[in-house]
Formats: C-alpha cells, sequence, structure tokens
C-alpha cells in the first residue's frame, strides 16, 4: 500500500486555489450519468447529498435512523468556528489554523486545517441563506462568542443547540433534492458491506432493517459519511446507534485506517448511576468558567457534601495549576479526574465522580447571575439526576464524545481504495490528536457543501469506469458474506446478551485505552479483547430472525465490529510511544505530569492496513512537516 | 421499585397487536424509561423472548427518534420532555403503566413501539427549505435579522419532528409541525421569496399524507417536549389563508411568492 496524500506544494494560502484550478471537471451534461453512494446523513453526509444532486449527480443516501434528520450530529451543543473576524478582535484564517494545529499537538496536516479555516467562513454565509437561525445582535448581525478557552470570539450559535439548527439546514437542502429527483433516500438501511470491483469501489451492500433484506446498490463512487466510533468504550456521549461497521468493513477491504487511538475525552459529563446506563450525557464545557472542581482530601469520605469543611477539601485543579485553575484544557481535566477517583476519593454512589461546585459562585454573583448563564444547563442536570445543582454541587466525570481517528483519507478526502471518499468524524480528520470546541461542526460541513463536489468530480473525470451492475459476482459474493455474518449471530443462540459483551468490552477499553494508557496495560487488553470476541462468536444470545425489524440483531452485528476494532485501538496506542494530545502514555510524561510528545520519532500518521484478523496489521507512516506553525510544548501551570 | 407495563405488541404492520403485560422489577429510580426497558428487554432475551421494539438514538432529548404513549401521554408526565429523558424516580413503586405506539393514519406501525414517520419527511421535502445552492451564498452579515426575528424562527426551529403532536391530536393533525417549520422559515428574511409557495405545498402534502385538520384543540402544544407554541399554527393559517384567496404562488415560479 502506498499513501499518497497529494498535499498540494506552494504558498499554503493558495494551495486549495491552486488545486481546485488543477482538477478536472465533469462536463454539466455528463453528471447525470454518473451515480454516488452517500452512506449517512448527518453534517458531512446531508450536505454531501445535497450539494452533489444540486450538481446534477445521482445520489442514494443512506441512513440507519427512520429519517436522515436524526442523525448525531444533530446532539453537538456549542457552536461553529469560523475565521469571519466579525468582531474585530483579532481573528484570521491564519489563526484559526494557527489554534487548529496547536490545539490538534502537531499531529495533523497542515494544508488541510489550513484548507478548513478557508472554508469556515464560507460554511457560515451558506448556513445563513439557508434560514439557520443563528443568535444575532439587537442590531441583526450575527453574534459571536468565545469557546473552549480560544482568545477570540469566532464562535457562531443557535442557543444551545447549533448541531440541530445545522443539521436540520442541511436536511432540508437535501430533502429538496429528493423532491428534485435527484437524491433517492434509504432511511432504516444499514451498510453491511463495501463492494470492490478492479480495485475501485462500486457499491455497498445494505441490509433493510424492517424487512431483513440484504439488497447490492451500485455506483461510480462511495461517500462514507458515518461518523465515529466512541461506542467502542459502550458509554460515550454518542447516540445509541452510532457504530464504526461501515468504516470498519471498508478497512477489511484494505482502506487504511489512520490514528485510531486518538479519542477525545470531555471532562464534564453526567457521571454513570448504574450497570444499566445506556449513554452519558454532556455538559458544556463553560461551566467550568464559575463552578469550581473538588473532591474530599480522605480516601473513601462519603459524607455529604455540605457536611464536609472547607478544610478537608482538595480543589485539586486550583491546587496542581494555579495560573489555569479549573480552565486547564479538557485533557487535563479529564486526567486528573479520573487520579483522584482511581485515590479512592471519587464522590458519588460509584465513588466515579468529582464536585463542580458552584455554592462561591453564587454567593459572589447571586443565583440569578448563575441561572441566567447556565439555567438551561442547570435544568438539563436536574431532568436527569433528581438533584437540584443550586442547592448541591454537580457531580461530573469525564467522557469520551469524539474520535480523531478514522479512515486515512489524502488532501481530496479520498482513502486508500480509489472511489471511495470518507468525510467527517468518519475519516482521520483535520483534528490531530486533539480536537478543539466548535470543529467537528465545521468540519463535516467543509467536507460537504465545498471539498468533496469538486474531488469527487476530479475523480470521476479521470477515471475511465466501466458501469457496473449489482449482478456481478463481486456484489453476490458480498451479499452472500453478510447474509452469513447474520445468520451466524442468531445461529449461536448463546447464553450472554450482546449488551453483556458491549458493557464488558466498553470497560476494558475505557480502563487500559481510555484516558491514560501504558504498555502494560494495552497488552493485557488486548489479550482479554480477544477471548472476549472468541467467546461472543461461541456464546453470544440473539433472538427473533432475520426477516424483521430485529434492533438486537442490528446491535449484534455493530459490537462484533467493536470488538475487532477495539484490539486496532489498542495496538495503535501501543506503537505510539509518546503522549500527544488525547492520547496519554504514562510511561511518557514530563516531571510535573504533563504529555510528552516525541516529535522526533512520532510526527507522523499512523496507517495501518488490514492483513486478516489472526495476523498483526501492517503499518504505514505518513511523515508530517510543519512549516508555518513550529511544535511547542504546552503547559499550564 | 415494582412497576408493572402493559405493552403494545405487533409483529408487523399488517399483522394486528394486543397488549402484552410484563412486569419490571427492581427498578431503580434512577433509571430513565428507556433504560428500564432495556433491562427488560435483557431478560426477555435470556428467556428466549421477543424483547419490545422503540425507537431511540440520543438519548438526550434532541434527535426525536423516541416516543410513545404511556397512559395515554405521548412521551409519558414529564411536560417538555422526551421519553428518554424521563426517569423513573417519576414514578412510585406498584404503578401500572399503559405503553402504546403513536396512533394516527399516517404513521403505520412497524412493530411494537415503532412508527413509521416518513410523511414528516416527505412535508419538510414539499417546501420546507430555502433554495440556495452550495456557493450562491452571500455574506452572512449582508442579510441582517431583527433579534426578535431571529429568536422566534429558533422558538419554531427548536422541533425535533417527533411526532408527539399528531399522537396527542384527536384529528391527527401534523399541524404544529408543519406550522413550526413554516413559522422559523417564513419569518426570516432568507425565507420570504419562497414564503407562499411553501406554505402552500407543505399544506397539501400534510393533506396527501392523510393527516387531520386542526380544530384548536392543544393537545399537540401540552405534549410538545420542546415546548412549541400553538401561534406557529395560526401564522401557518394566515399565510395558507393568503395564498388561498390570492393565488399568489400558484404559478409554481418561486419568484411569484414574497
Amino acid at each position: 500500500m502506498e499513501l499518497n496524500s497529494k498535499l498540494p506544494s506552494g504558498p499554503i494560502e493558495k494551495a486549495w486555489d491552486q488545486a481546485k484550478f488543477d482538477m478536472k471537471l465533469v462536463n454539466p451534461a455528463n453528471k447525470r450519468k454518473y451515480d454516488i453512494i452517500v452512506v449517512g446523513s448527518g453534517l458531512a453526509g446531508a450536505s454531501a447529498s445535497a450539494t452533489l444532486g444540486e450538481l446534477g449527480y445521482n445520489i442514494k443516501c443512506f441512513c440507519f435512523q427512520d429519517s436522515p434528520r436524526r442523525a448525531h450530529s444533530i446532539a453537538a451543543q456549542g457552536g461553529i468556528n469560523a475565521a469571519k473576524n466579525y468582531q474585530n478582535d483579532g481573528d484570521s484564517i491564519f489563526r484559526l489554523f494557527y489554534d487548529t494545529v496547536k490545539g490538534g499537538d502537531f499531529r495533523s496536516r497542515e494544508a488541510n486545517v489550513y484548507r478548513l479555516a478557508q472554508i469556515s467562513v464560507n460554511i457560515i454565509d451558506q448556513c445563513v441563506a439557508q434560514g439557520v437561525p443563528f443568535a444575532r445582535e439587537y442590531g441583526g448581525t450575527l453574534a459571536n462568542r468565545s469557546f473552549g478557552g480560544a482568545q477570540v470570539s469566532r464562535t457562531f450559535y443557535a442557543r444551545g443547540q447549533t448541531g440541530q439548527q445545522l443539521l436540520l439546514g442541511a436536511y432540508q437542502a437535501l430533502e429538496r433534492q429528493v423532491t428534485a429527483g435527484k437524491v433517492k433516500m434509504f432511511p432504516r438501511a444499514e451498510m453491511l458491506s463495501l463492494v470492490v470491483i478492479d480495485g475501485k469501489a462500486r457499491g455497498i451492500v445494505t441490509r433493510d432493517l424492517i424487512t431483513g433484506k440484504i439488497e447490492s446498490h451500485a455506483a461510480d463512487a462511495v461517500v462514507l459519511a458515518t461518523g465515529g466510533y466512541g461506542n467502542v468504550y459502550h458509554l460515550s456521549t454518542n447516540a445509541r446507534g452510532s457504530n464504526c461497521t461501515a468504516i470498519w468493513r471498508a478497512y477489511k477491504h484494505s482502506a487504511a485506517f489512520a490514528n485510531p487511538c486518538f479519542t477525545q475525552i470531555h471532562p464534564t459529563c453526567i457521571p454513570v448511576s448504574g450497570d444499566y446506563q445506556s449513554k452519558l450525557t454532556l455538559m458544556s464545557e463553560s461551566l467550568r468558567n464559575d463552578g469550581r472542581i473538588w473532591v474530599p482530601q480522605a480516601k473513601g469520605d462519603k459524607r455529604s457534601p455540605d457536611k464536609i469543611p472547607e478544610a478537608e477539601r482538595d480543589y485539586y485543579l486550583e491546587r496542581r495549576y494555579p495560573s489555569f485553575g479549573n480552565l486547564v484544557p479538557r485533557d487535563v481535566a479529564s486526567r486528573n479526574a479520573k487520579a483522584v477517583c482511581d485515590e479512592e476519593r471519587g464522590v458519588g454512589e460509584h465513588g466515579l465522580g468529582v464536585f463542580l461546585d458552584f455554592a462561591d459562585a453564587i454567593e459572589r454573583l447571586g443565583v440569578h447571575v448563575i441561572r441566567e448563564r447556565y439555567g438551561n444547563l442547570f435544568d438539563m442536570y436536574e431532568r436527569i439526576t433528581g438533584e437540584d445543582p443550586y442547592k448541591v454541587p454537580m457531580r461530573i466525570f469525564p467522557a469520551i464524545h469524539y474520535t480523531m481517528g478514522g479512515l486515512w483519507v489524502d488532501y481530496e478526502l479520498m482513502s486508500t481504495i480509489p472511489g471511495l471518499f470518507v468525510t467527517g468524524e468518519a475519516n482521520f480528520s483535520d483534528h490531530g490528536a486533539n480536537r478543539l470546541g466548535a470543529s467537528a461542526l465545521m468540519q463535516g460541513l467543509a467536507d460537504g457543501y465545498f471539498i468533496l463536489p469538486y474531488t469527487i468530480g476530479d475523480y470521476l473525470a479521470s477515471m475511465k469506469l466501466e458501469k457496473v451492475r449489482t449482478d456481478h459476482a463481486e456484489f453476490k459474493r458480498e451479499e452472500a458474506n453478510v447474509a452469513a455474518l447474520t445468520t451466524g449471530l442468531l445461529a449461536i443462540k448463546g447464553k450472554r446478551t450482546v449488551s453483556s459483551f458491549h458493557r464488558e468490552l466498553g470497560k476494558l477499553m475505557w480502563d487500559y485505552c481510555g484516558m491514560s494508557r501504558n504498555a502494560k496495560g494495552l497488552q493485557f487488553a488486548i489479550g482479554k479483547i480477544r477471548e472476549l470476541r472468541e467467546e461472543y462468536w461461541k456464546n453470544v444470545d440473539v433472538v427473533g430472525s432475520d426477516k424483521e425489524l430485529n434492533q438486537a440483531l442490528e446491535h449484534a452485528g455493530r459490537v462484533a465490529d467493536f470488538l475487532e476494532l477495539a484490539e486496532l485501538m489498542c495496538i495503535d496506542a501501543l506503537h505510539r510511544n509518546e503522549s500527544c494530545g488525547g492520547h496519554f502514555r504514562e510511561e511518557y510524561q514530563t516531571p510535573d505530569g504533563e504529555a510528552l510528545r516525541d516529535d522526533e520519532h512520532y510526527a507522523y500518521v499512523a496507517a495501518w492496513e488490514f492483513q486478516g484478523l489472526d495476523q498483526p496489521p501492517s503499518l504505514h507512516k505518513e511523515p508530517l512537516n510543519f512549516e508555518y506553525v513550529h511544535p511547542t510544548q504546552r503547559s499550564y501551570k | 421499585m415494582r412497576i408493572t407495563l402493559h405493552v403494545w405488541r405487533q409483529k408487523s404492520v399488517n399483522q394486528p397487536g394486543r397488549m402484552v403485560q410484563y412486569e419490571a422489577r427492581d427498578v431503580n429510580p434512577e433509571m430513565s424509561f428507556l433504560e428500564m426497558l432495556d433491562v427488560v428487554n435483557e431478560e426477555l432475551t435470556l428467556k428466549g423472548e421477543d424483547p419490545i421494539a422503540f425507537d431511540s438514538d440520543c438519548r438526550e432529548g434532541i434527535c426525536g427518534m423516541c416516543g410513545f404513549m404511556i397512559n395515554g401521554v405521548a412521551h409519558g408526565p414529564r411536560r417538555s420532555t422526551t421519553v428518554c429523558q424521563l426517569h423513573m424516580r417519576k414514578f412510585k413503586d406498584g404503578d401500572v403503566l399503559y405503553l402504546e405506539p403513536w396512533r394516527a393514519r399516517a404513521f403505520p406501525v412497524i412493530k411494537d413501539l415503532v412508527v413509521d414517520r416518513s410523511a414528516f419527511d416527505r412535508i419538510i421535502a414539499a417546501g420546507g427549505f430555502i433554495s440556495v445552492p452550495a456557493g450562491s451564498a452571500p455574506d452572512g452579515n449582508v442579510i441582517l435579522v431583527p433579534k426578535q426575528n431571529a429568536d422566534l424562527a429558533m422558538d419554531a426551529a427548536a422541533c425535533i419532528g417527533c411526532g408527539a403532536c399528531v399522537a396527542a391530536c384527536p384529528n391527527a393533525s401534523a399541524s404544529l409541525f408543519t406550522g413550526a417549520k413554516i413559522t422559523h422559515l417564513g419569518v426570516l428574511p432568507q425565507g420570504q421569496p419562497e414564503r407562499y409557495q411553501r406554505v402552500e405545498r407543505m399544506v397539501a402534502e400534510a393533506s396527501r399524507e392523510l393527516f387531520g385538520s386542526c380544530t384548536n384543540i392543544g393537545e399537540c402544544e401540552a405534549v410538545c417536549p420542546k415546548e412549541i407554541k400553538l401561534e406557529v399554527i395560526a401564522r401557518m393559517n394566515r399565510d395558507f389563508i393568503k395564498v388561498s384567496w390570492t393565488k399568489r404562488g400558484k404559478s409554481g415560479n418561486s419568484a411569484a411568492g414574497g
């Protein structure tokens, strides 16, 4: 396998314009001769489907939910960044580029990130024109806020529902193309295999989730916009259905998987309350602006917080990071919470939580100010926990919420399989080892509205593609594989539910490949994952048939893939002998306990190639060069 | 806690359904309602019985995928709350709960508590958009929007498309849903060129999908998890009457509206 990133040469400010000019165009009259499959209908998938449909291509768009509007982009709260500099506070394309490369801890491609920052301004224009109800000032101009510790106000938002409003904008554009006859929507359909003919992606095999019918769809190009794989941890802020199946099955058809161990953990989520827990809910990190984080000083102190005197509390972030205090970056806050819980000083029934206390802020500012700033978040907290955060401290704990890793793509968003494009969170993206707040929405829409429509045209115009039909032997072979897998799962009739395996896998991953990792733990986890996978295929119990709506069967297929992906994540984490961004290896830290990068040996993208389940994957390295932003060490002391 | 559940079980769209009784034992008050059903389903699975099918995805009240009737109330007893955000502490030990799918001709039951809401997508496809191809937008601040309008648009745009309004309505009307989108786009300057054509097409589609008419009962507003106000229906009606009387937008030419 050759990794050709197709990075443009020349000055970075002109690179994307030049690349667009160099791309071949498809004649308007010929666009309708091409069929494109888009899997996923979130920001990346819906924007791509709408835009490609508008251009004249024939689009088939697939989602497993009952409507494209349900995709998990909808849950993003905070906002979307754009280098508009409407606030006249010193923002620029270069500054957004600089912040993103640095925030990614120098593990992303400069050219990609620069393009993302450039396109950010077009995204806002597009969304405004679509009627996205962004927050406004009284004069009617767009409002901005500062987010995630950025020094400029460049975040556009629609209350606490920015993801919802951007997704509905893309969804409405998509539905418009449905009416125009350019997009055919396939809801409640799950992609279960990729079809590769003569080395090129030519279609997919899906299962209709209502009838169970296995179907083939042929096309000239396939786009995977299927989101991240955070649910490998079982508990995450992802939706219940979010899964890795599409990208994992593409990986098994030899699409390289890049940086699988780069996962992001959000420090302020509502803690787990019991074994039945089905998901974790994120609370905006803006809460840390006024809340103080603490745990009892003594181990196992189970007194209620108001009974613990000031002198017996440990405000550990303020103690360890006097200059940043409670506002240290996400990864630092998360690791410290884990550390105090590991010392058995965690709070709540299960000891997996820390207090986020607003008592001081309420005394200082008055309850009405706190209500004005955080009222909706306090209500949400109350709804879920039954506790009133105006009276008792919130309990929070970190949770997985984004995966920076994903399928490897070149500058044109094409994977190592020609004709297979990957967009949004599903690709290994522009976020390096750590994503900045309000950047996920930006990337999903940049890919779908403004990058893919050019690069996919270039691919189609450059290729001589014979039409293929779904009666081709490769389709038949993949259909048979998919059917065998499905009936295989039903035939096991073991003694454990799918969920029990998913929970066990999630706990393993959280303990050994979560907030902090070490070689011994990762080796142990790899062994355990293999055992669990073996047990899965002997002892899982899936009832019902494959000819009906069978939610357990859907879950079973996804967990089977998570059980394989988990191993690759551990292999990647084990090989990367450094700490960077969301990847913290305990062996590699500075004397004061901070992440220690090794630019000399690890300034590369790790792209893994599948060699069979019983063989270790092979590693390909794409070196990263930094011409514009020079690597530095982060410090928050 | 122990809860007795009577759940609508229906194999598929063409088969008759019936209520079946289940006992949920050891219910932890901290569980969400759907987590309680997850536990019931695990027990059913281990007994070799078919688990209860119900839709859900984000489980944080924003995707709109979940929803069913609990004792005749869409999304259950807590106001402004989707069923995924409803917690068992809201119930008492020994409670008896009846769970049924949304009931509406336009929402056929697929299985158990799962219904087909694709009619909502078709209403949006009929006109619930602003036609603006990627690349053709002017700078964001060229279009000034008074804050009041932006806030009003956002209130309406908060709709999650769950279908509770239809399920609660004695006429199974989709007016709150349709009116919410018409209001969202209709109060923004960007939405003006297609304003009347939009209302005409969306209302016609809702009626083609066999949703009923609105008779101002207000059940929809009472159960809406996002607190969409009845006002959106009045706005829809006003625009619809205007277009019906003036025949604006009849030509299908988007320039005719506004």
